[in-house]
């Protein structure tokens, strides 16, 4: 009696996964991802309406896209902005990350919290309050406005990926150097920041895409000077209608694939480095 | 020998050291009170000062039933996407902690690519999708399933969807970084023990999951608390939430002291709920298991 409860006894691999649960999973993968993927496929239609699926092929979106002077404006102003604000947050990021990592005083725990806060305070929010205040300075609808409101938004995005980064650094490395007669700065700049470098390669990745992503901030300060492409995409979306937009999702689904290669390149890199990949 | 080791002895070289350190921490500290704290406090100020300092606007906003009735709405919303989000996202984070590395990592790539896109083609996909002459009502009305083409935007199914859409990956993360931690051998020892599939999950695998899940959940639920652009796009005139509803007294009616009270009530909203994330999870959480 005995041994035949114990055979009873049901073994389950932990590993298994019944089907119902594979359906649920597969449709969110589905939900996730086949909406943007039907952009695609839209963006190679007419570009006089927008339909699905497209009655013939054609490349029209994307040459009416690349020659419109208004768009053209929208994403330079946009690769700029994001540019220099992922420059600025990096470089204080980057500085910040090292003194509250490795750094021994009072007040760390808040700093860090501060640093971190405007990951989430409401974009609308900082939306108002940079247009209150820009409109003091004179820089509203400047790129150097977008720039100001863009930097703090960014900095958390650089500082996290980069504190993880340090914390996995030996620092024995840095200790070697100064006793072999080098200075802080060029233990930095030939130790630890070659080593370090995906980590804030990383971190500057992540605050280009928050910049050129950001639509809501631009909303209330961009005016009718420095239009980027988001803002540009929400008036389009918003009050008119223009078959183009299929393309330029299509565009910016191919710059997410390479974030996506870049930063996973990134993070195989430094898993080597760190030497626990 | 002891210039070998550059470890800070004397307390004059630990404070040289410190001050060194907070030195590096000054520059961003600086810039957030410039570009952060004081355009937040600017708005402060306008909304209690018109031109005297006044309490008006914030009595008005709790006098007044629309505007109750938004922050009302604005909650409702919020705790429905973060409940639609972790239904769908916690089998998701589930099959993929169990799944192969092949398919794990090709489930892993559809979600980091549509957590990376660019949130207005997110949304606007959504319109595409579901627009009156959008491909769910073509394909219903081509199989016949239903006659007249259903209306799912600008009302609440496409809030809901355009929002869940969005949150799915800030949920799965968490609660995916959470069960790669826990031991898989747990649940072989509560079936040796006797437990059925569906005891072991809810007695051993679910509790363990359920920091993952507070994370993700409190993460989604102070995200959509501010949430503007999908209200904006994909709700109608009752799904207006409260950063809907700043824009408008902004944009059309021009009334700045009012939006700016509204501002501050929705930020003290979103950092009463963050301080209680705070307290129990950690700000570092945040950055949950995005990895690649």
């Amino acid at each position: 009696m005995k041994k035949a409860a114990v055979k009873k006894t049901y073994w389950h691999d932990p590993m298994h996964v019944g089907w119902p649960l594979w359906i649920v999973a597969g449709s969110a993968v589905f939900f996730l991802i086949v909406p943007i993927l039907l952009l695609v496929v839209m963006s190679f239609g007419s570009a006089e309406i927008i339909e699905f699926p497209p009655s013939r092929f054609s490349f029209d979106q994307y040459r009416m896209f690349f020659a419109h002077p208004a768009w053209q404006s929208a994403v330079s102003n946009s690769l700029l902005v994001a540019s220099l604000t992922a420059v600025v947050a990096t470089v204080l990021g980057l500085m910040a990350s090292l003194g509250l990592v490795w750094g021994k005083f009072k007040g760390k725990g808040f700093m860090n919290a501060f640093i971190l806060s405007p990951m989430i305070v409401p974009l609308i929010v900082l939306g108002l309050a940079y247009y209150v205040s820009l409109v003091k300075l004179d820089l509203l609808g400047t790129r150097l406005g977008l720039i100001i409101a863009y930097t703090p938004l960014a900095l958390p995005f650089t500082v996290l990926p980069i504190s993880a980064t340090l914390r996995g650094f030996d620092r024995r490395l840095e200790h070697a150097a100064l006793n072999l007669g080098a200075n802080r700065f060029q233990t930095f700049m030939k130790i630890t920041l070659p080593i370090i470098r995906p980590g804030v390669l990383t971190g500057a990745i992540f605050a280009f895409m928050i910049a050129f992503d950001e639509v809501v901030i631009a909303l209330f300060i961009c005016g009718s000077d420095a239009i980027t492409l988001p803002k540009k995409m929400w008036d389009v979306i918003r009050y008119e209608i223009e078959p183009m937009l299929p393309a330029i999702s299509t565009l910016l689904l191919l710059l997410a694939l390479v974030v996506l290669l870049l930063i996973g390149f990134l993070q195989n890199r430094l898993a080597k480095r760190m030497g626990n990949g | 020998m002891s210039t070998l080791i550059p470890k800070t002895n004397g307390k004059n070289q630990q404070q040289r050291a410190a001050l060194r350190q907070f030195l590096l921490v000054l520059p961003a500290l600086i810039a957030l009170l410039l570009f952060f704290v004081i355009p937040i406090g600017s708005i402060f100020v306008k909304s209690l000062f018109d031109p005297d300092l006044t309490f008006k606007h914030y009595i008005y906003f709790f006098q007044n039933p629309l505007y109750t009735r938004v922050l009302w709405i604005t909650l409702q919303i919020s705790v429905l996407a973060t409940l639609t989000s972790l239904i769908i996202g916690y089998p998701l984070a589930y099959v993929l902690r169990r799944a192969k590395p092949t398919v794990r990592s090709g489930f892993m790539m559809c979600i980091v690519l549509s957590f990376i896109i660019s949130l207005l083609v997110r949304n606007y996909s959504w319109i595409m999708v579901l627009q009156r002459n959008g491909v769910v009502n073509m394909l219903l009305t081509t199989l016949g399933i239903v006659e007249f083409p259903l209306k799912m935007l600008h009302n609440k199914i496409g809030v809901m969807v355009g929002m869940t859409h969005i949150f799915i990956p800030y949920i799965v993360f968490p609660i995916y970084s959470v069960m790669t931690g826990i031991d898989l051998s747990l649940e072989k020892a509560a079936q040796n023990l006797g437990a059925s599939r569906w005891q072991t999950f809810w007695r051993i695998s679910f509790p363990l999951s359920l920091p993952g899940i507070g994370a993700g959940a409190l993460l989604v639920f102070i995200m959509s608390i501010g949430f503007f652009i999908t209200p904006a796009l994909l709700g109608g005139r009752k799904e207006q939430m409260l950063s809907n509803l700043i824009q408008i007294q902004v944009v059309d009616l021009l009334n700045w002291s009012f939006a700016s009270a509204m501002s501050v009530i929705l930020l003290a909203v979103t950092l009463i709920i963050f301080a209680f994330y705070n307290r129990y999870l950690g700000v570092e959480r945040l950055w949950g298991g995005v990895k690649l």
